[in-house]
C-alpha cells in the first residue's frame, strides 16, 4: 500500500485528481454551507437603520447576555485548558488498559446532542442530584447559576483543547526533559522552561477554539442555566431565540444581535490566532 | 490491492445507484397514500395511536390504505417550517395563530377555521397547577402562588408560547379579583412572578425542571401534559384545577396547496374530518385532551375538572393583540418583571 503511494508520487500525480475539480468544489461548499448564510445574517441585521441597530444591541439585557456569554466562556475555556492539558499528558505519555476508551470519551461531547447533556447536567447538578449536593456543603448552587453554565461549558469545550494539544505531545522529543533533568532543572523549571513553551501554540487554539464554541453554545447551557436575566443567566444566544420566539418574530433583531456575535467571535479568534503565531515564531 | 479497488469502486457505486433508482420506482409504484401530519410536541403519543385507529377504519370504509408520516416539534417553529417548505399535507398545531401565519404565507386558504366544527379544534385543553402530593403548600387557587415562601415554575413567556398562555390565565384572574384595575393587576402579577424560580425556556424544560430536577412547589402547565406526568409518577403528583383558567383551542388544518401538489385533498380532510368521530374524540380523552363534543367530554368528567370557568384568547383581542400588549418587548410582562424587587 505505502509503496503504490510512493511510487504514485513520482509519477507526480495525485490522490485525487484535478486541482480544477477539488478546488471548484471547495469554493462552492464554502459558499453554500458558510458565505451565503453569513452575508444573509449581515443583509437582515442591515435592513435596521443605524440608530435601531444601535438600540438593539445596546438594550441592557442584551448587554448583560454577552458580557455572561463572554465571562463564561471565557472562565470555562481557561478551565480547559488546566484539565485538557493534564488529560492530553495522560493518554499521550502514560500506557494503562482502557486508555484507548478513555481517549474514544473524550469525543463523546461531540456526539451527543447537546441538549441530551444539558438535561442530565441540570438534573446532576440540582440541589436534589449527587454533584449538586456535593457542591451545596461549599454552599454553591449547581444548576440554575453561572456556576451550572459554566460546568455546561466546560463539558461542551473539552475536546478542543485535549485534541489541539495530543498530536503536539505526542510528537515532543521526551530527550528534551532528559536533557533538562541531566542539566539540573528541576521539574517545575522543566515543565514551565521546556514543555509548556512548546505546548503553547496548542493551547491557545484549543482555548480559542473553545471559547468560540462557548459563545454561540445554545442547546447544552439552555437546560441548565435557568435564562435568569435578574440573576445574570441568560446567555447570547437565548436572547437571539427570544427574538425568534413565534408570533413575536423579529428576524431583524436577531440578525443584529448574531451579527455582533461573529463579530467579537471573529475578534478573539483573530488575537488568539496572533499570539499563537507569534508564539510559534518565538519557538522557530 | 489497489488496482483491485479501483475497479471496484466502480462497479459499487453503479450497483448503489441502480439500487437507490428501483428504492425510488418501487415507493412511487405501490398504491399506498401517504400524508404527512406536522404537529406540536405533546401530541405525539394522541397522534400515534390516532393513526392506527384512522388507518384501519380508512382501509375499510374505502378499501384505500393510507399512511401517516408525523412529525414534531415546537408550534410555532413547526409553522416556520411549513412555510419555508416542509411539505405538511395537515397540520395540527398548538394555536389557531401559528395556522394563521401559514394562511398568510398563502398555502392555506382563508376560512380554513370553519372549514370543520368548533373553530376547527377537535380537542382543547387549558392551564392547570401541578403540585407535589400532600400539597404542602396548601395551593388551591391561583392567588395562593402569591404566598411567602411559594416556589413556582413557569417558562419565560419571551421565549415560549405555552408559558403566554400561563399568563395570561393568571392575569385573567386578577382581573376579576380587582374588576380590572390594570395597576392592582400588574401588582399580582408582579407578587406571582417574584415567586417564579426557575424561568426556563420552554414547556418542556420547565417540566425537567419541576419533575427531574425537583425545584419548586407547583408548576403551571398544560392540563394533558400534567396528567400525563401524574400518570407517569402514580402518587407523587396532584393536579389543582384552578377556579379560573384559560381555554386553548390547538387547532387543525388542511394545507390546501401542499394537498393538491400531492392528490391527497380528500384523504387529508378525512383525516382531519374523523377526529371528531366518536372514537377519536375519546381516544383524546384518553391522552389527556378535552374533546369538543360535550356529551364524551362528560364522560370524562372525573379526568377533567368542569366546573372551571374558562376564558379564550378573544378576551385579549387574539393573539396578534395578546403580543402587542404582554409580550412584546417594552410591554406589561417587561414591565412587570422590571418591578420585580
Amino acid at each position: 500500500m505505502n509503496g503504490a503511494v510512493q511510487q504514485k508520487k513520482h509519477r507526480r500525480s495525485r490522490v485525487i485528481p484535478g486541482f480544477g475539480l477539488t478546488m471548484g468544489v471547495t469554493v462552492s461548499m464554502l459558499s453554500v454551507l458558510i458565505l451565503i448564510p453569513l452575508c444573509s445574517i449581515l443583509g437582515k441585521a442591515f435592513t435596521l437603520t443605524p440608530a435601531e441597530f444601535f438600540a438593539v444591541i445596546t438594550k441592557a439585557n442584551v448587554l448583560k447576555a454577552f458580557g455572561t456569554s463572554i465571562l463564561c466562556s471565557f472562565i470555562a475555556a481557561a478551565v480547559n485548558v488546566v484539565f485538557g492539558l493534564m488529560l492530553a499528558w495522560v493518554l499521550v505519555r502514560y500506557s494503562f488498559p482502557g486508555r484507548r476508551i478513555l481517549d474514544g470519551l473524550i469525543e463523546l461531547p461531540f456526539a451527543m446532542p447537546t441538549a441530551v447533556a444539558g438535561i442530565t447536567l441540570s438534573r446532576m447538578y440540582s440541589d436534589q442530584g449527587f454533584m449538586g449536593k456535593f457542591l451545596l456543603n461549599f454552599g454553591i448552587q449547581g444548576s440554575y447559576t453561572r456556576v451550572g453554565l459554566t460546568i455546561a461549558l466546560v463539558f461542551v469545550g473539552i475536546p478542543f483543547v485535549v485534541r489541539a494539544v495530543q498530536p503536539v505531545l505526542e510528537g515532543l522529543d521526551e530527550q528534551y526533559e532528559e536533557a533538562a533533568e541531566m542539566l539540573g532543572a528541576s521539574r517545575i523549571r522543566t515543565f514551565f522552561r521546556v514543555i509548556l513553551p512548546e505546548l503553547t501554540p496548542a493551547l491557545l487554539a484549543g482555548f480559542g477554539l473553545a471559547l468560540a464554541r462557548g459563545i454561540g453554545e445554545y442547546g447544552s447551557v439552555i437546560y441548565i442555566s435557568g435564562n435568569s436575566e435578574k440573576n445574570g443567566t441568560q446567555v447570547v444566544s437565548y436572547v437571539i431565540m427570544q427574538k425568534l420566539n413565534a408570533g413575536n418574530v423579529d428576524y431583524e433583531g436577531a440578525a443584529a444581535i448574531a451579527l455582533v456575535l461573529l463579530v467579537i467571535s471573529f475578534a478573539l479568534l483573530f488575537i488568539i490566532n496572533l499570539i499563537q503565531a507569534r508564539a510559534a515564531r518565538r519557538l522557530g | 490491492m489497489l488496482r483491485i479497488t479501483r475497479k471496484i469502486i466502480p462497479v459499487l457505486l453503479a450497483a448503489l445507484l441502480l439500487a437507490a433508482l428501483t428504492a425510488c420506482g418501487g415507493s412511487g409504484d405501490s398504491d399506498v397514500i401517504t400524508i404527512t401530519n406536522v404537529s406540536y410536541d405533546p401530541t405525539r403519543e394522541l397522534y400515534e395511536a390516532y393513526n392506527e385507529l384512522f388507518t384501519a377504519w380508512y382501509l375499510e370504509e374505502t378499501g384505500q390504505e393510507v399512511e401517516v408520516i408525523q412529525s414534531h416539534g415546537g408550534s410555532g417553529s413547526q409553522a416556520r417550517s411549513v412555510i419555508e417548505g416542509a411539505d405538511a399535507d395537515v397540520v395540527t398545531l398548538a394555536l389557531a395563530h401559528d395556522i394563521t401565519l401559514i394562511e398568510q404565507a398563502g398555502l392555506i386558504e382563508s376560512g380554513w377555521i370553519d372549514e370543520l366544527p368548533e373553530n376547527s379544534s377537535p380537542y382543547t385543553s387549558t392551564i392547570v397547577l401541578l403540585v407535589r402530593a400532600g400539597n404542602e403548600k396548601n395551593i388551591q387557587d391561583w392567588d395562593d402562588l402569591l404566598a411567602d415562601g411559594v416556589e413556582i415554575i413557569t417558562p419565560d413567556p419571551k421565549s415560549s408560547g405555552g408559558a403566554c398562555w400561563n399568563f395570561l390565565a393568571a392575569w385573567y384572574y386578577a382581573g376579576q379579583l380587582y374588576d380590572g384595575d390594570e395597576e392592582l393587576q400588574k401588582e399580582f402579577m408582579t407578587a406571582l412572578y417574584s415567586n417564579v424560580i426557575v424561568m426556563d425556556s420552554g414547556a418542556r424544560g420547565a417540566t425537567t425542571t419541576f419533575v427531574e430536577n425537583g425545584q419548586g412547589d407547583v408548576l403551571i402547565a398544560w392540563e394533558n401534559e400534567a396528567l400525563q406526568t401524574v400518570s407517569e409518577y402514580p402518587g407523587e403528583y396532584e393536579i389543582i384545577t384552578p377556579s379560573v383558567s384559560i381555554l386553548a383551542e390547538p387547532s387543525v388544518a388542511v394545507v390546501d396547496e401542499n394537498a393538491a401538489d400531492n392528490g391527497t385533498a380528500q384523504v387529508a380532510y378525512d383525516y382531519l374530518e374523523y377526529l371528531y368521530s366518536d372514537e377519536a374524540q375519546r381516544l383524546a380523552g384518553e391522552y389527556g385532551y378535552r374533546p369538543s363534543d360535550q356529551d364524551i367530554l362528560a364522560e370524562y368528567a372525573d379526568t377533567f375538572d368542569l366546573t372551571v370557568t374558562l376564558c379564550s384568547i378573544d378576551d385579549f383581542g387574539g393573539w396578534d393583540q395578546a403580543y402587542e400588549d404582554f409580550f412584546n418587548d417594552g410591554a406589561i410582562f417587561d414591565e412587570i418583571y422590571e418591578a420585580i424587587e
